[in-house]
């Protein structure tokens, strides 16, 4: 049998079946250590399920425009510092070389290593900062968003260790500090707590999409349920090239980049 | 018997009062940390652990060493260590207490703490540590406390007593695997990213504990009437010395593997910590005088002559002390998170907030020791 | 035992210490009258999601539930014990009645001795704009 994640169910009955025999503990011990990795079953079992995800189309983005950045953050109360230090972004641009550092790229311009390329949470599917959370502040919600739970997180930073991509930032000091305007329709975060971007899970709800999409003009930004094979992301992942960051760690990540 | 561990001289009182500066100075800065948050420390977004954890890493291995002496007396009942026992599990308590308390001047939100065991999840790691912390710590004080009382009435330590003891060396050897855990088992750090972690936490440790007991035992001969006998000594340089080899050892394996691989990821950290990394060298120093200190003293222990010097010796177990305490302490805490994820570096460098917080946790630490010790000694003497 | 007196006189010195908060309370005649009575700046609707005594007991067990259902079920409706309909928010549904945070939750808190640390977070009224504190408090479905 192959090691890729697309056991299909018949598979993994067979290998928990062996794994309860050998004492393992069958699949309540395998789930257990397992958190927020479902075992893939076939894709047909999943349409049901939302699993929101984005597509960032990095030739329509425009290198120095900051326009989803800008209402992220204003939107969601994401502080701005002097210090470089202890900065909190939840959407924001690194050159291209950074995100994708397993790419070849001693053939390419540098012009084209350094483009800025948009980064942001993953909403990985099998999210390693879930995995280490010693609270639960951090977890997976049913349509695939990957959330913070800011009464409950304790600071411990667990998650920033956790996480392979660098999307998490961590509250050194009182937020409240570092904002000049509040948007009254949202709160801010408290000291000591970690924080990322949460997909807009409080305004997508209704069908409406996360500020980032509604905001580029360019239409660089394609958000949408990864599992319901009719969206326009679904079509367009099946279509283009695309790329997802340090695909070889299997967090599977729910952001791709067409390139 | 508490009573006895306050009785002594004036010298004791002042060493006793000088801690309790210490701490009050580490409460202070402490409750400034309460207020303004751990921006105060070194820490950034992207070395999010510094000397709190790199303490909390170091000093588990400390507590875990006692086995070093457990075993050897209770298992293969060497007699030599009948009367030392005690000290290295005193050591140990002193040593958990330091633990929790870095990892709780470490949260961001200390108030929430519970909030581990109200919301307990087994799939992380850090869940495991506190309770295999929290055991160890329970096991060890009451094991110490009880086999003390037991050696005053000159009683023999009953049969659950003695389970306790048997059942602390697994459980030393898990505490220091579930503390590498919390680094070998995440993806994208690659320095940390290692199945001999766990061994090379345990080999660091039975160097560094038993070379801090060394070095404490000698105090206690020096300032009291209890003289450990020469050959107990002579034991535990040997321990050390093994350790440190096996150390060494394991950090080679990783050398090799990063560079014969040449896989880019697998070498940044290394290449940061021995070389520096686009200009950017603030732990080389303390890396090569961890390797320099870590070869002169294993290469000073190989000679029997000098493991059996008592000032030989001192030496030797401060090196390794040192060494260790560079290595996993700092070197490997800090230089995990450099680079970044996004393949950017930021240095670290400890504060001077951070730095009284933690002398504050280390004195806590040595007052727990310095009144375990004084009881122990002027209960066996009385 | 040793010292017999000197030990109970030191046990009973300890507990006098200790229950000295008890008898402080007890001693005041009943409750300060603005605790007893928050000023209740009701601008929408006649009574609270609860009834009084239920809110008075249990408002923090009520917004504890509110908030982790919120946050990590997505369950932003309330059904209450009449069968209506209110919105799951601190922000809109709390405080638009009461939006004298400082009268209606500090003057008790402070009393209790309870620190409220929502508004580490949440946004109190003053903070908030004139179109949101006007908002009514009753659940609008989404469709209207």
């Amino acid at each position: 049998m192959k090691f890729d994640n697309k056991v299909n169910r018949k598979e993994f009955l067979k290998l928990t079946g062996i794994a309860a025999l050998i004492g393992v503990g069958g699949k309540t011990g395998f789930s257990l250590y397992a958190s927020g990795q479902e075992p893939e079953t076939d894709s047909d079992e999943n349409k049901n399920k939302i699993r929101y995800g984005l597509l960032i189309d990095t030739k329509k983005c425009p290198p120095d425009c900051t326009d989803c950045s800008d209402i992220c953050h204003s939107k969601h109360n994401v502080p701005s510092y002097k210090s470089k230090k202890i900065e909190i972004k939840w959407i924001w641009k690194e050159p291209a070389k950074h995100l994708f550092p397993e790419n070849n790229w001693d053939l390419k311009p540098v012009a084209a290593k350094n483009v800025p390329l948009l980064t942001v949470c993953n909403h990985c599917k099998n999210p390693p900062c879930v995995r280490v959370c010693p609270t639960q502040a951090t977890f997976k919600r049913d349509d695939g968003i990957i959330m913070m739970d800011y009464h409950r997180c304790i600071g411990c930073r667990f998650c920033m260790a956790g996480c392979p991509y660098g999307s998490r930032s961590f509250n050194y000091k009182d937020p409240r500090k570092g904002l000049t305007e509040l948007n009254p329709d949202y709160p801010t975060r408290t000291t000591g707590v970690v924080e990322k971007c949460n997909l807009c899970a409080e305004k997508i709800g209704d069908g409406s999409s996360p500020y980032c999409v509604e905001k580029c003009s360019k239409g660089a930004i394609i958000f949408g349920n990864l599992n319901d094979p009719e969206s326009e992301i679904r079509k367009a992942i099946e279509q283009d090239h695309v790329l997802r960051r340090k695909a070889e760690l299997g967090t599977e990540p729910s952001v791709f980049y067409k390139v | 018997m508490i009573e006895k561990a306050f009785e002594g001289g004036k010298k004791y009182k002042l060493w006793l009062l000088f801690l309790l500066a210490i701490i009050a100075a580490g409460i202070y800065q402490y409750s400034i940390q309460l207020e303004e948050g751990l921006s105060i420390t070194g820490m950034s977004r992207d070395v999010s652990w510094g000397f709190y954890v790199a303490n909390f890493t170091f000093f588990v291995g400390v507590a875990a060493s006692a086995v070093m002496l457990v075993i050897p007396y209770y298992l293969h009942h060497y007699k030599k260590f009948s009367q030392l026992v005690i000290f290295g599990e005193w050591l140990a308590v002193g040593s958990v207490v330091m633990c929790i308390l870095f990892i709780f001047v470490d949260m961001g939100q200390p108030q929430r703490a519970l909030n581990i065991l109200l919301h307990p999840t087994p799939n992380s790691v850090l869940f495991w540590d506190v309770i295999v912390l929290f055991g160890y710590l329970a096991i060890n004080l009451f094991v110490a406390w009880v086999t003390l009382r037991k050696e005053k009435a000159n009683l023999e330590i009953s049969k659950l007593i003695k389970f306790l003891i048997l059942l602390s060396i697994p459980w030393a050897i898990a505490i220091h695997t579930v503390t590498a855990f919390l680094y070998s088992g995440l993806p994208g750090r690659h320095a940390w990213l290692t199945a001999i972690m766990a061994p090379r936490f345990l080999a660091s440790a039975f160097a560094a504990g038993p070379a801090l007991l060394i070095l404490l035992l000698m105090v206690v001969k020096k300032l009291t009437y209890f003289k450990p006998e020469k050959e107990a000594f002579g034991t535990l340089a040997k321990i050390m010395l093994y350790g440190m080899l096996v150390n060494i050892f394991f950090y080679g394996l990783e050398i090799f593997t990063a560079f014969y691989s040449n896989i880019p990821s697998h070498k940044h950290t290394l290449t940061y910590l021995f070389f520096g990394l686009n200009g950017y060298s603030k732990l080389v120093p303390y890396v090569w005088t961890s390797v320099a200190f870590g070869f002169v003293s294993v290469f000073m222990l190989l000679f029997p002559a000098i493991r059996a010097n008592h000032k030989t010796l001192a030496v030797a177990a401060t090196l390794i002390f040192f060494s260790t305490y560079l290595d996993k302490g700092l070197a490997l805490v800090i230089g995990g998170f450099i680079p970044s994820p996004l393949e950017t570096i930021t240095e670290y460098t400890i504060t001077g907030p951070e730095f009284t917080i933690s002398a504050g946790i280390w004195a806590i630490g040595a007052l727990l020791v310095t009144l375990a010790y004084r009881m122990t000694l002027n209960v066996r003497q009385s | 035992m040793y010292n017999k007196t000197k030990v109970s006189i030191g046990i009973l010195l300890f507990l006098c210490l200790a229950s000295l908060p008890f008898w402080h309370s007890l001693m005041q005649d009943g409750e300060d009258s603005a605790i007893k009575n928050p000023v209740i700046l009701a601008t929408a609707g006649e009574t609270c999601v609860e009834d009084r005594a239920f809110m008075r007991s249990n408002h923090m067990v009520l917004l504890h539930q509110w908030r982790d259902e919120v946050v990590r079920e997505n369950k932003r409706e309330y059904t209450n014990s009449h069968g209506e309909l209110f919105q799951k928010s601190l922000s809109k549904t709390c405080l638009g009645c009461h939006s004298n945070k400082k009268e209606f939750c500090e003057t008790c808190h402070a009393q209790a001795s309870v620190k409220v640390t929502c508004f580490d977070c949440h946004l109190q009224p003053e903070q908030m704009t004139e179109k949101n504190r006007q908002e009514p408090y009753f659940h609008k479905s989404r469709g209207n």
